[in-house]
């Protein structure tokens, strides 16, 4: 009986020498040197994995700033505190990394844009209600005001305000790039938070097509791209776009004769909580240029 | 209508195929008058891409005259096709215009000639002895065909065969299973000659071993009618009465029922030997062949209970809808609701000012009797949409997935498979809107492997 015990405790014994004896000669000849200060970096960054940098993680991201291949300015949820408590741990360049900030290429809310209906289904999001006719606006292009991008933002830096338009904070926008997957219509783009001109319409309709659909279109008139410093402005596909790299020439002169405020100058954020007056719903009708110069631009 | 002009033994053994709905047919509405000529108006609009594939390019210039049946833009790649002018009349514009999908599509725009009298000028029946598959595939692609039922495939893609595939059995589908719509059956009824005829053409190159008609019990006349037809040209043509059920219609449901095979999922009815074609593609494709014309004018249902004259009209393709609606009596209700299709897979439409296209089977105007906002509720777990999907999904599962945004554990539950017949939502009694959020996950994630193919 006894000797039966034994036999069972030495085979258990042998074994368990026989495997540590293995696994202490794979862990001196196989071993991989992870730098210590993978840990520490990934420590100090932010921990929210957004993805804003372009690396599925913040743990990649730590590699790679150790790696030397980014600079540390690089993870835009960080404040420049936090940035330059690893740019000294690391003791590197901080990095001067342009800050972005999700910007909407439509301005056309309730007050705005034309809507041929109401949309009633009972799927209550952007991308439900694009499914039905593209939506209930006149034009194809416009936000749909339903808040997806509200809904998938993960630092709340987007609300919609009453007019059915979202109302990006720029403070709190890391720029990751969640709005810009999520919209149905491909609306927003991150930019340099340091352009100030912007062009807040999608549409390729020009002239009066497009305003029938809504007030403050872009027309394609060209005005802006003659007023502002050559190659600042351009007109592609019937609507005026801020060329980004020109943007050091940009100056208010190219607002100030557009005939529908398509084009603005954004100081921080781009829309109001609200502008109060809503357009009746119905068919499309010729917009009524003249009267809505007086009331609304040459104040 | 009724199912008692059948001879009964026809009834006792009416085949169909398992899961499904019994929506309210109100076909009663339209389905009696014959089909009506739509008069000529003064403008056509005529978006590129009326079909699935690439949109075709124009071939005329802005101010050119065009005739009736010219083609004025050509098919761009095999999945393409053709376009013909309805009128004879001028190009006035290629530029952007309004489509049915709620997006704005470059389109030709041409203005009718009022002192024109639009007579087609018919061209001589093909040799068809002499024609090869080739040329009958190009043919059919020319002629600017596709797919009538609604989907707007372009036909010859459908009709050429790998040397490997076999049709066991062509089916012409006369099913027509949405509440509402009646043009298939008054085609069938109106049009039996060319239907047989077009058939026949096609199985003369497709060879099947067996050719059926499938048309749903509920239409005993058009059942008749083509029986007699066949007997007295002495076709080798079945007519297979199936029974009255929603979605028997859908190409794998009436496979289903006239096989009792399942079509793989991913694969092509074809790769189990059969091929499926709307009614309204044979006569396109007889009228073709025997007289030249091309697909340039189409019928459709304008029904609902919001319009003041359901019928059933001819109309060239390019009218806009407001002028359909117009000679069929107008909108008698202020605020009706438009569908363009049928009530259970047709698409709300917001703007009369769009034209009619190939696709287009049907324009319904409905009242708030028949449509209401319903209030939804929590999934009660009852089971009566698993019951009603046809191809054995789990809609509740899946509509909670849908509601926690899980579109990766969608996947996982088939969802790419549901072909969006809509009878979950039918059927459900807290009217939980669950195909409109498989649509909408079946686009996320097709925009997914987009961005994962274009990263790669």
């Amino acid at each position: 009986m006894m000797q039966e015990f034994l036999v069972g405790l030495s085979i258990l014994v042998g074994l368990g020498l026989f495997f540590a004896v293995i696994l202490a000669v794979a862990s001196i000849k196989l071993k991989v040197f992870e730098d210590p200060r993978i840990d520490q970096v990934e420590d100090m960054l932010p921990h929210a994995n957004c993805g804003a940098c372009g690396q599925p993680g913040c743990r990649a991201f730590a590699e790679l700033v150790i790696a030397g291949e980014a600079s540390p300015g690089k993870c835009t949820v960080s404040s420049p505190d936090a940035i330059e408590k690893i740019a000294g741990f690391l003791g590197i360049d901080a990095g001067t990394e342009e800050r972005l900030v999700a910007r909407l290429r439509c301005a056309g809310g309730k007050a705005e844009a034309h809507h041929l209906a109401e949309y009633h289904g009972t799927l209550k999001t952007c991308r439900g209600e694009a499914v039905v006719n593209g939506g209930p606006k006149a034009c194809t292009w416009g936000c749909l005001g339903l808040g997806d991008c509200m809904d998938i933002c993960d630092f709340d830096a987007i609300h919609m305000n009453e007019d059915g338009l979202p109302v990006v904070i720029p403070d709190l926008c890391v720029a990751c790039g969640d709005c810009v997957e999520i919209c149905p219509k491909g609306l927003f783009e991150l930019l340099p938070a340091s352009q100030h001109l912007y062009v807040q319409c999608k549409s390729e309709l020009e002239g009066d097509l497009a305003l029938n659909r809504c007030s403050v279109a872009c027309t394609a008139c060209g005005k802006c791209v003659a007023d502002a410093h050559p190659g600042v402005l351009e007109i592609q596909n019937g609507v005026a776009r801020v060329l980004t790299d020109q943007r050091q020439m940009e100056t208010r002169e190219a607002i100030k004769r557009c005939p529908t405020n398509a084009i603005v100058w954004i100081e921080s954020g781009q829309f109001k909580e609200s502008t109060g007056s809503h357009r009746p719903l119905g068919q499309m009708e010729p917009f009524t240029f003249e009267e809505d110069l007086e009331n609304r631009y040459w104040q | 209508m009724s199912g008692s002009n059948l001879p009964t033994s026809d009834i006792g053994a009416l085949l169909t195929f398992p899961h499904g709905v019994h929506p309210r047919e109100y076909k009663e509405l339209s389905c009696a008058g014959p089909i009506e000529r739509m008069p000529f108006v003064d403008t056509y609009t005529l978006p590129l891409g009326q079909h699935i594939g690439a949109p075709s390019r124009p071939i005329v210039q802005v101010g050119q005259q065009v005739q009736r049946g010219e083609l004025i833009a050509e098919p761009v790649g095999f999945v393409s096709v053709g376009l013909h002018s309805p009128v004879d009349g001028t190009v006035t514009a290629i530029e952007l215009v309004d489509h049915l999908n709620g997006q704005l599509v470059q389109g030709i725009r041409i203005q009718t000639d009022r002192f024109s009298p639009q007579q087609f000028q018919q061209k001589p029946p093909a040799d068809l002895d002499q024609m090869d598959h080739d040329q009958f595939i190009k043919g059919i692609q020319t002629a600017g065909i596709v797919g009538m039922g609604g989907a707007a495939f372009p036909a010859h893609v459908k009709f050429s065969l790998k040397p490997e595939q076999h049709v066991r059995v062509l089916m012409l589908n006369g099913c027509e299973c949405e509440p509402f719509l009646t043009c298939d059956h008054r085609v069938m009824v109106e049009y039996a000659g060319e239907l047989l005829d077009g058939t026949m053409i096609l199985a003369k190159y497709l060879q099947p071993d067996r050719i059926v008609i499938a048309i749903e019990a509920n239409k005993a006349d058009a059942i008749l009618v083509l029986r007699e037809e066949i007997a007295r040209q002495g076709y080798p043509i079945e007519v297979t009465p199936l029974e009255v059920k929603y979605p028997q219609g859908a190409e794998k449901m009436m496979i289903s029922a006239i096989l009792g095979e399942e079509v793989p999922t991913g694969k092509l009815p074809i790769d189990v030997g059969a091929m499926v074609s709307n009614v309204g593609t044979a006569v396109a494709i007889s009228e073709y062949f025997r007289t030249g014309k091309p697909l340039m004018e189409r019928v459709l249902t304008v029904s609902g209970t919001a319009v003041g004259r359901p019928s059933n009209v001819l109309v060239p393709i390019g009218t806009p809808m407001q002028e359909v609606v117009d000679f069929c009596g107008g909108l008698t209700h202020p605020e009706p609701r438009i569908l363009l299709g049928g009530p259970m897979m047709g698409m709300v439409q917001k703007n009369l000012d769009v034209p009619v296209v190939k696709g287009t089977s049907g324009i319904l105007a409905l009242t708030d009797q028949e449509v209401v906002d319903p209030q939804t509720y929590s999934c009660i777990r009852c089971g009566r949409c698993v019951d009603a999907c046809p191809i054995f999904l789990n809609p509740a599962r899946l509509g909670l997935l849908a509601r926690k945004g899980l579109w990766a554990e969608m996947e996982e539950n088939h969802v790419m498979d549901c072909f969006e017949c809509g009878s979950c939502s039918f059927i459900c009694p807290s009217a939980i809107p669950l195909v409109q959020s498989f649509r909408v996950a079946k686009g996320l994630l097709r925009e997914e492997k987009q961005r994962a193919k274009s990263a790669t």
